[in-house]
This record gives C-alpha cells, sequence and structure tokens, in this order.
C-alpha cells in the first residue's frame, strides 16, 4: 500500500522542546520521516533550563539530554535550527511548507565547539537562556548539552556583523568555521502532516508594577530562580541572590503572578504548573541550606497530579510555611531586603523581611504565536492559546495541523508528553498508508572483532555539573582508576551524557585502541543505551560497556559524607572495570512479532486506544469485563461537552471498525511472552481461549468512591457527584424547583491520610454542575464547601463565572473542622461548617447535598497487575516506566497504559492518553522484527547433565531438551530459544552442574565484580 | 567498635530494587554509604556463590533485594532468591558465621524510602555483629 499513495510519509514538528522531541521520536519510530523546525540554535525548549522537577526531584538536563542525543542521532528526524515557518499551503496529506533558514555564521560541518571563538569574543551580552541573570558573548551555545552542539552568532549582538569591525571569532576559529557571508534561505518541503509544539513565554512581570520586578534586584522570577538554582546556571549552582551574591537566609514565594488576575494582566486562566514549581524550588533550596526559611503565599494550592499532594506534605513536614494571601504591596528594607505586608487568614495585617523574592509568574502564548498562527491558517483562542476543542485536545482549527503542549494551555511535563504522543498519533493517522514511504535504516561501522584482544579499557567519570562533583572527589577518583587493572585511559567528563562528550568517547576508543568502556555517572536504567549507541557507531560491539551508578546511588544518597562517598564510588568503578575486563561480544538476532495489539477495559481509555491503534492499521482485541462498553463515559453529565454522545458514537466507531474484535464478559487470566510476542489467555462466556499479541494497552479505570460520611446512604437527599449527574443529564424537575438550595462537599474521604491523593478533576466537576444548575434555576442558592480550589488550566474560567453568579465558596481545613451534616426536623440537610473569614460556625440548610468523592482505582487492580507483572503505586494506581518523560509506558517493554488506570484524570486528558498509547503501541507495530537475545541464558552442552532443574525453574517454560546437533550418538541437553528468553538468570542460578551461562551477567563476571568491590585494588599486572 | 564501617554488598534486581534505590537517590533520601550495589536482572539470578564470594573476600554483610512477593517480573524470581538465601544463612550457622550477615528484602520501584530504611537498619545490624571474621583472617 505504501506505493500507490500520494500522500506524504513526512511529517513537519514545529518546535524542539520536550514536546516536540517526543512527538518527533514517536513518529520516527513509528515509520515517518521527522523535520524538526526550531527557532532557536539549538533544541531542548524550556526542559533544559530547568533545575529539578517535580514530584521525583530529577534533574531535568539529565532526564531531557539523553532525548537530545536522540533526536539528534536519529536517522529520521532531521533538525532544522534558526528556522522560521513561512507559509503552510495544500493540505492534509499533501502541504508545501515554505521555511526561512536564518544564518548561523557557522558553519555547523566545521565547528568543533572548542570555544575559543567565545573566549576571544569582546561583546558581552545578556543571557537569555539564564534569564538575563548573566552575561554570554555574542558568539555562543546556549547550554552545555545543547544539541546539535554548535555555535552561532547572534547578527545583532555582533560588532562585526553590525559595525564591520573586529573579526576576533574568525581570526581564532581554529576551524575555519566562522562565516561573515552566511545568508538567510528559503526552502520548501512537502509533508503530509504538521504538528505545533512551539511552547510558551513565561509572563514579564515588569508590567505589574506592584512587584517591583524591574526595579528590584531581589525580585526575581520562578526561571531565573530555576537557573540561579542549576549547576549550569550563573552561579554554578550556588544559591545566592542577585544583588549582593548573598546567600538569602529567608525566601518567599508569590504565586499566581501573570496567573488567575484580571485586574493587573488579562491573563485570567491557571497556569496549572506553579504551585507545584514554588513547592519543589522551596523544598530544593531548603535542600541547599537546611536553615533557610521558605514561605509560599498562594491562593490555592493545586497539587492535582500523581504524587503531588505528597510532594506538597511533605514540604510541609520539612517545614516550607505556606500562607494564604494574596501580596498587595512590596516595600524596600536597607540592604536590598524587601518587606512583604499582607493579611493573613485570620485577618491580621502582617509585615515580615525577605530577602529574596520569587514570583511564580505563569504561561503566557509565545510573542511570535499569533504570526506562526496567520502562517499556519489555525486559530487561537481568547486567551492567546492555540484553538483547540475538549473532546478533539491536540486538533487545530486546520485539518492535518496537529498541536500539543504548552502551546495549547499550560501544562505539566507528563502531561505534554502524552499530548505530544498523542499529536503523533494523529500527524501519523492521517498519512498512515504513506508509512515507510520516506524513512532510511542506519548503518554501523563494521565492528571490530576484539575476541583475542587483551583487555583495554576506557573509564570515563562523569561530574553531572556539580550533581556528582560536588560530594565526591572527581580528581581523587580519576587518579585511583588510572592504575585498575586493564585501564589505558581514564579522564574526567562534565556532562557524560552531552553530545560533545559521547564524541570524546568515541574518539577515546579509536585513540587508545579501547575494547571495553567504563562510565561511572548516573544510572543505567536511563543512560545504558545511549552509552551503548555510541559504542556501536565507534565500531565496537555495544555490550563491551558497563556503568557505575556513582550519583543516584552514591552522591545524591551520601550528600553529607563526601570521603565515604568518594570511597565508594572508587568501590563501584573498581567493581565495573573487573566486569568490563571480562565482557564480550554479544549478538542479538531478530524476530517477527505479532502486529496486533490487547486493549484491556473498554472505557473512554480503551476505546479510544483501540480505535486509535485500529485506525494506524493494527488489528486490535479488545477485553471488557462487563457486557457493556463505555465504562464511566455514559453516566458523566458535562456544561462544557457531550460526553454521553460523544461515548455513544465512539462506541459506535469501535464496534464498527473491521480491525477491532470486542470481547465481552471477559477478564485476563495470565500473561506471558514479551514485547512483539506476547500471549493471553482470557476467560470469556465460552471458557478459555489464548489471544497473540505484540503489544498491550492496560486501561481497566477506576470508579468514583463511595463513601462513609455526611449521611451517604442514609438520607437520599445525599447524593455522589455521579448521582447529580444523572439528574441533570435527565433534565430532572427538582433542579427547576423554587427556594431550593444545593451545597457540595470537595475532598470527601480524598487529601486525607487514608486516601492521600487529590483526584483532579472534582472541582471543576462540581463547578460545572453548579452552573449548570444555575442556567437552569437561576434563583437557586448554591454552596461549595471547599479545600483549595483546583480550577486548574482553562477550568479556572468556570471558576471565575460561578464566583460571579453568586456560588457561594466556603474553605474549610481539615484540623480546623471538616462540615457537619446531620438531617433536620425540616426534611433538609443542616450543613454546620466553621467560615473562615467570619471566623465562626455558619448554618446551610441544603435540599440536596452532593459529595465530590474523588476516583478510586479498579478493584481487580491486583489481579491485573498479577497477570501483567505490572507494578501499583502506593494508592494502587498503575505505576508507570518514567513520571515525567514515560507516563503512557509500562516497565515492561511492549505495555502501555491509559485513563483512570494511570491516576484521576478528567475526559479529555484521557481521550489525550489513550491516543498517545496507540502512538507508543505504533512504535513498535510499525517494524517488521524486533532484536531479540543479548542479555540471555546459553546451554553449554558438553556440561548439561540433562537434570531438567533448568525446565523446572523457568518461569517462562523456555527451556527444552534437544538432541545433539554435534554428534547425536551423544546425550541430549538443554536448550533455550534466544528469542524466547527473558532474561531473568533463574535457570542460571539453579543449574546445578553451572550449565548455564548467563550472558553479560555471567557467575565470572559478577564473582569479579564482587571481589573488586569488597577487597581493595589490586595491582595492575605487569 | 563504635567506629566500625561494614562494608555490605546488595544484589538489586533491576526492575524493582536497582529502581528503588535510583528513587531514593531522585528523592536525596540520605542512608549509610556502607552499601554498594550490584546490578541483578532478578534477584531470581542471586546465586549462593555470589553471596560467598563476597564474605570470602571480606564483606561484612550481604543483602539481596527483590521485586514485591507477586510483583516479580519473572514470576517468582524473588521466592527463589528467598530459599536460596534461608538455605544459605542456615549454611553460614554450620560454618560458625552469623546468619544475620545475610538478609533480603521486597521493596517495589516507588519504594525509595522503605529502601533507604531497610538497608540502613540491615547496616545497623551488621553493625552490631562487628567485623566478618572472616576479614581478620584474610587479614593475618
Amino acid at each position: 500500500m505504501a506505493n500507490n499513495t500520494t500522500k506524504s510519509g513526512a511529517v513537519m514538528v514545529i518546535g524542539g522542546g520536550i514536546a516536540g522531541i517526543q512527538s518527533a521520536l514517536d513518529l520516527a519510530e513509528m515509520g515517518f520521516y521527522v523535520y524538526m523546525v526550531e527557532k532557536g540554535p539549538a533544541i531542548g525548549g524550556r526542559m533544559a533550563q530547568l533545575d529539578k522537577t517535580f514530584p521525583t526531584n530529577d534533574c531535568s538536563i539529565c532526564m531531557i539530554s539523553p532525548k537530545l542525543n536522540d533526536v539528534g542521532g536519529h536517522i529520521n528526524i532531521e533538525i532544522l535550527t534558526l528556522t522560521d515557518v513561512l507559509s503552510v499551503k495544500g493540505s492534509e496529506g499533501d502541504f508545501s511548507v515554505k521555511l526561512r533558514k536564518n544564518p548561523r555564521y557557522i558553519d555547523m560541518s566545521k565547528c568543533i565547539a572548542c570555544g575559543e571563538c567565545a573566549n576571544k569574543c569582546p561583546k558581552k551580552v545578556s543571557n537569555y537562556f539564564n534569564e538575563g541573570v548573566d552575561t554570554r558573548k555574542a558568539i555562543y551555545v546556549e547550554y552545555a548539552q545543547a544539541v546539535p552542539l554548535k555555535f552561532s552568532i547572534n547578527a545583532e549582538e555582533c560588532i562585526y556583523l553590525t559595525k564591520g569591525k573586529c573579526g576576533n571569532c574568525k581570526k581564532v576559529c581554529p576551524a575555519d568555521a566562522v562565516n561573515y557571508e552566511d545568508k538567510a534561505e528559503e526552502v520548501t518541503l512537502r509533508v503530509g502532516s504538521v504538528v505545533v509544539a512551539s511552547g510558551f513565554d513565561v509572563f514579564d512581570p515588569s508590567v505589574a508594577d506592584t512587584y517591583r520586578y524591574s526595579q528590584w534586584p531581589n525580585v526575581i522570577t520562578s526561571m531565573e530562580y530555576e537557573r540561579i538554582l542549576s549547576a549550569s546556571g550563573p552561579f554554578q549552582g550556588h544559591l545566592v541572590r542577585p544583588s549582593d551574591h548573598k546567600e538569602p537566609k529567608k525566601i518567599a514565594w508569590l504565586q499566581c503572578v501573570g496567573s488567575r488576575d484580571i485586574n493587573r494582566c488579562d491573563k485570567r486562566y491557571c497556569s496549572a504548573v506553579c504551585c507545584m514549581y514554588a513547592i519543589k524550588e522551596a523544598v530544593i533550596s531548603k535542600e541547599h541550606a537546611s536553615d533557610l526559611e521558605a514561605a509560599v503565599f498562594y491562593m490555592d494550592i493545586r497539587t492535582y497530579g500523581k504524587d503531588f499532594e505528597k510532594y506538597y506534605n511533605r514540604a510541609q513536614d520539612a517545614g516550607v510555611r505556606f500562607v494564604r494571601s494574596r501580596i498587595h504591596t512590596l516595600t524596600p528594607a536597607p540592604n536590598g531586603d524587601i518587606i512583604l505586608e499582607y493579611i493573613d487568614d485570620a485577618g491580621e495585617r502582617q509585615s515580615e523581611v525577605f530577602e529574596l523574592v520569587v514570583l511564580s509568574v505563569g504561561m503566557t502564548p509565545r510573542t511570535n504565536l499569533p504570526e506562526l498562527a496567520a502562517n499556519l491558517d489555525i486559530d487561537l483562542n481568547e486567551d492567546g492559546f492555540i484553538q483547540t476543542q475538549p473532546l478533539t485536545p491536540i486538533n487545530s482549527t486546520r485539518t492535518g495541523v496537529f498541536a500539543c503542549g504548552a502551546v495549547n494551555e499550560p501544562k505539566d511535563i507528563p502531561s505534554t508528553v502524552m499530548e505530544a504522543s498523542a499529536a503523533a498519533e494523529a500527524a501519523g493517522r492521517v498519512i498512515a498508508e504513506a508509512k515507510g514511504t520516506l524513512t532510511k535504516s542506519r548503518t554501523y561501522p563494521p565492528e571490530r572483532d576484539i575476541k583475542d584482544e587483551p583487555p583495554r579499557i576506557g573509564v570515563f567519570i562523569c561530574h553531572c555539573g556539580i550533581n556528582i562533583a560536588s560530594v565526591i572527589n572527581i580528581e581523587e577518583v580519576v587518579n585511583y582508576c588510572k592504575d585498575l587493572p586493564f585501564v589505558e585511559h581514564c579522564t574526567n567528563t562534565l556532562f557524560a551524557c552531552s553530545a560533545d562528550s559521547l564524541n570524546k568517547i568515541k574518539e577515546a576508543i579509536t585513540e587508545h585502541k579501547l575494547n571495553r568502556l567504563v562510565v561511572a555517572s548516573c544510572t543505567p536504567r536511563t543512560h545504558e543505551p545511549m552509552f551503548r549507541e555510541a559504542l556501536a557507531q565507534a565500531g565496537l560491539n555495544k555490550y563491551l560497556f558497563e556503568m557505575a551508578n556513582i550519583r543516584d546511588q552514591d552522591s545524591w544518597v551520601h550528600q553529607k559524607e563526601p570521603v565515604k562517598a568518594t570511597q565508594k564510588a572508587k568501590a563501584l568503578v573498581r567493581g565495573a572495570v573487573a566486569k568490563a575486563a571480562l565482557l564480550e561480544q554479544m549478538y542479538q538476532t531478530k524476530m517477527g512479532l505479532t502486529k496486533e495489539a490487547l486493549v484491556v477495559g473498554a472505557g473512554a481509555a480503551g476505546l479510544n486506544s483501540a480505535l486509535s491503534i485500529a485506525q494506524l492499521g493494527y488489528p486490535v482485541h479488545l477485553l471488557e469485563k462487563t457486557d457493556v462498553l463505555g465504562g464511566n463515559g455514559p453516566k458523566i453529565f458535562s456544561r462544557e461537552k457531550d460526553v454521553r454522545g460523544y461515548v455513544a458514537k465512539l462506541i459506535k466507531d469501535v464496534e464498527n471498525h473491521p480491525l477491532i474484535k470486542i470481547y465481552k464478559n471477559t477478564v485476563p487470566k495470565s500473561s506471558h511472552g514479551f514485547v512483539g510476542n506476547f500471549e493471553t489467555k482470557c476467560l470469556g462466556p465460552n471458557g478459555e481461549f489464548t489471544i497473540s499479541h505484540g503489544v498491550t494497552v492496560l486501561c481497566a479505570g477506576g470508579h468514583a468512591h463511595k463513601p462513609a460520611s455526611y449521611l451517604y446512604g442514609e438520607n437520599p437527599n445525599v447524593l455522589l457527584s455521579l448521582d447529580m449527574d444523572e439528574l441533570l443529564a435527565t433534565n430532572d424537575p427538582i433542579i427547576k424547583k423554587p427556594n431550593q438550595t444545593f451545597a457540595f462537599i470537595q475532598c470527601v474521604e480524598s487529601r486525607e491520610p487514608d486516601r492521600p491523593y487529590c483526584s483532579k478533576i472534582c472541582c471543576t466537576h462540581s463547578i460545572e454542575s453548579a452552573l449548570t444548575i444555575l442556567d437552569r434555576n437561576p434563583e437557586a442558592i448554591i454552596y461549595i464547601l471547599c479545600r483549595d480550589v483546583r480550577t486548574y488550566g482553562f477550568r479556572e474560567k468556570l471558576y471565575q463565572e460561578a464566583r460571579s453568579r453568586g456560588v457561594r465558596f466556603i474553605k474549610y481545613c481539615v484540623d480546623c473542622g471538616k462540615p457537619e451534616v446531620v438531617a433536620g426536623a425540616n426534611g433538609k440537610l443542616n450543613i454546620t461548617i466553621k467560615d473562615h473569614i467570619l471566623n465562626r460556625p455558619i448554618l446551610i440548610e441544603a435540599d440536596y447535598l452532593t459529595l465530590a468523592t474523588g476516583i478510586d482505582p479498579n478493584p481487580m487492580r491486583e489481579e491485573i497487575v498479577e497477570v501483567f507483572k505490572g507494578q501499583l503505586s502506593a494508592e494502587g494506581f498503575l505505576f508507570e516506566a518514567h513520571m515525567k518523560l514515560r507516563p503512557v509506558d509500562l516497565a515492561t517493554d511492549g505495555q502501555y497504559l491509559a485513563g483512570l488506570a494511570h491516576y484521576p484524570k478528567p475526559l479529555e486528558e484521557t481521550i489525550v492518553q489513550a491516543k498517545a498509547s496507540a502512538a507508543r503501541v505504533a512504535t513498535i507495530l510499525s517494524k517488521d522484527h524486533i532484536m531479540v537475545g543479548g542479555v540471555i541464558a546459553v546451554v553449554n552442552p558438553e556440561k548439561c547433565a540433562v537434570c531438567c532443574t533448568c525446565v523446572r525453574a523457568c518461569p517462562v517454560q523456555v527451556p527444552k531438551i534437544v538432541r545433539n546437533e554435534v554428534d547425536p550418538a551423544l546425550r541430549g541437553h538443554a536448550f533455550m530459544e534466544p528469542a524466547m528468553c527473558h532474561g531473568c538468570g533463574v535457570c542460571v542460578s539453579e543449574c546445578p552442574g553451572k550449565a548455564i551461562k548467563f550472558q553479560f551477567f555471567t557467575d565470572e563476571q559478577l564473582l569479579a565484580k564482587v571481589e573488586a568491590m569488597v577487597q581493595e585494588k589490586k595491582a595492575k599486572p605487569a | 567498635m563504635s567506629d566500625f564501617e561494614p562494608k555490605i554488598i546488595a544484589f538489586c534486581c533491576q526492575y524493582c530494587a536497582y529502581n528503588a534505590a535510583d528513587t531514593a537517590g531522585s528523592m536525596r533520601l540520605q542512608y549509610t554509604p556502607n552499601v554498594e550495589i550490584v546490578l541483578i536482572p532478578c534477584s531470581g539470578r542471586f546465586d549462593v556463590i555470589l553471596a560467598l564470594k563476597a564474605l570470602e573476600s571480606g564483606a561484612d554483610g550481604v543483602y539481596v533485594a527483590g521485586c514485591l512477593e507477586g510483583g516479580c517480573h519473572f514470576l517468582d524470581g524473588n521466592i527463589r532468591a528467598r530459599k536460596r538465601v534461608v538455605y544459605l544463612q542456615n549454611e553460614l550457622k554450620k560454618i560458625g558465621l552469623e546468619p544475620e550477615r545475610l538478609a533480603m528484602v521486597n521493596v517495589s520501584a516507588s519504594q525509595g524510602p522503605q529502601f533507604a530504611a531497610y538497608v540502613d537498619e540491615f547496616a545497623g545490624v551488621v553493625k552490631g555483629l562487628g567485623p566478618s571474621p572472616i576479614k581478620k583472617h584474610l587479614a593475618a
């Protein structure tokens, strides 16, 4: 089918931040050629600027750096930097894109990024990558891990290009890479679809003069603060304030600057991320200096995402102070300090001195977004973001043009990554028949056979900025390791994962004729594939590599014990070197795969996932444990969107799709296999049967929590949110009755020790219900009793509308007394609550009380994770492979998740995650084969006594007894099919004759490693 | 005795325990530097000879960490590992070594805090036992 399509098999992705990166990588792995258009000189976007990320405190650059290199090194992604989109003509499947490539004034093929040019450049300018906190030169790279790592000249800043004088950089460049004659160039590309992922700007608080941002140096934005905290930032990670470089002892964060504010600026939406990043910055600051006082001034704390509430609780435990107050006045104090005056919760006027004030600035549309939107011929919404619809959250107003990330609405990184994969699904689906028409394949240099060479080990010790180097004495470790057995080359590196360092590793392999490599840096879980790729590119078998985890398992966990941490680092490297000396070349084999998917659960997530996978061209088996499709969808009523109609149509589309087979009343009983080749035994109405599939998507859902409080189940007028939905959906007359009082209680049995998480949807849901009641019965009296109102993103507009229309919000806190509900004599519900403004109890006589109880995980979750070998979080939701960057993947390759099984979320986010799962599925099913083997068990026939211990021990029944092929007269032996072995090593440890070798974890390798770690250094053999 | 710093080797499975150790790292949970981790694909790969080699080389304690029971990526690798640990504990007794120098624990990938606490607890036990008698022989 690939040959007779008129559609282009290429996609243009606009923007090189995390959204564009994820979209591009998914699309490239799905079989499409990607042009990544980036306005700046390097990709990386905002994530490259961030210090740490919530809620795991992972180092942002550490997470994104491997992705940057994946994009930079991907054969089917072409990065176009310093490039603007001028126009997009044509239609879906056949767009003609005109681009302008702006001059870099540096020949990228020649630049070696040595930095001589910047050393000699006399022109200092404000460093926008560091948010203007320090300066850089007019010739520059944005940051150390930049991809592509090539210098560029800003023409407006360069003395030579503006005045015709200077020319220093050209004189000193050893590679003759500077070209002042470089000109802008227009190019035209043909693509089938477009993904807009151009990100956001941070709000500029200088327009709001209250904050004195432009006058006082110690009032800074949160983005500036990120750079100050960053090891690669203006102060090398030393927490000092700008005015006098003094370490601040008292810092205030002011929330909602440029968000939820229609007085000082025109930003009425909530920026969705600022509460969490402010908490994170406060926590990290206290890590920098434990006696530091951190106070966050807020309106509502919006910690609504997965593990966010726990993070907030931990911050409070760590001593971060939270004050509910919007600061109205900042006054100067001596020495650059700042006085904050505010009204506290008790209504008292307070005045407090801070040494640094951080403005938690919101996200705003990029200043160039109107121009880009005009060139793309797409609409923006009233807040200036790209116009999308709740049920088609990644579709722009133009067919074939999709948008993801903060360009649509403020959002955090995991939500952005999900949207990016969903956009990849959409952009790929519309050109599905052109898959593979424009992709290229990679060739490696021939592998050097090192079998007969004595080990020559190269060791690279990473500083990871200051992540490792601030605790571990790198120089000492390097000097120590130089003398370890077989080490030929040992050196340190600032960031081992940067493109520049990877090149140095490759050069060292050639220069020193290395045949084994050890990198001591972070965890092999995230970085091993990247280093293995570097080995392959340098002509070495990729398995001749070993990592020592001296960051996650050393410097990060022994921050106060530098001497011991350094000793430990030596031991870890010693072990890695000892194992490396015994590493052998290993080879993977190609294996076919079942190009079909299994989707478990047929709610909104499962239906969307199944439909998208089928539309991408792959057969789907859809399991549903009940006899109806739709899950919670048909029970939901929304004022903003026709959920029931949407789900009904979705069910119809799924039922009518020829590639989807639906199994109702069916549950999975057991599953085995591996990516590409799973077999799942299911139990249906007609008994047991087996489905073969290449990938699995778990969409097992969740359901509304049933409470045991507030008279639920005792009084018929106490409802759950979905009961109220039913009244609204059926237009029940009680809604319109005169003189009615409706009350809602939020966070019912939520955000409390037994269910510590926030269910994310309930605030918005209750407000929507309240507004619908008012639409139908304008005289109705409505109370919403709540803790923090968490209408994040554009949902804030509903909150504003509710307030302006007279919905009464009364805040309660768990510690000072939850509402009390008793049945009144008059048939009403008497609700007593302490009003936080009056500071005294008030009585509400309500006709109906709706309880917002949040979402519980699927009651069958234990069985599901047992069948599919997943993991559950403490709250009972599925544990994804990585919270930030792999929110749709499970830990097992080829398994994905979507919807409430992952975490409570609104329908639009479930749709996004489900579509994202389809893109992730397609990255596997698009291939004709998968590579298997490598880290597997291999039997030595001569040693095998045919005792069958391995046959009994193997968890997946792989070992078989086969004839001896060399001499059939001899006895047979056990044999493991390389493609089927999962690589657990159980048989190896059970085999009494030690006849099984576990490649990459052989007895010899592990014993040598253990011995080297325990014992002090052995002398180098002469 | 009080400034005795034990040397402990921990065998951690890649799907849960090693991941939990990384989680402890990303949470910056501080625990004893006396424990050094060896990555193994599954706790089922833990082999008696690995622990013996560690002890024979002078380690004061050996720790095995696998997935939660029922959560093993390879079904029952952690159950098999525990059997070997129990077996070896008995054997250690026979040769006059305290069986408490060997222990096993189950953690999930998200349980960074638990991992850090378990490791500290085990290190405390080993510290209480004092240096491995084998080490004295090695030194002699």
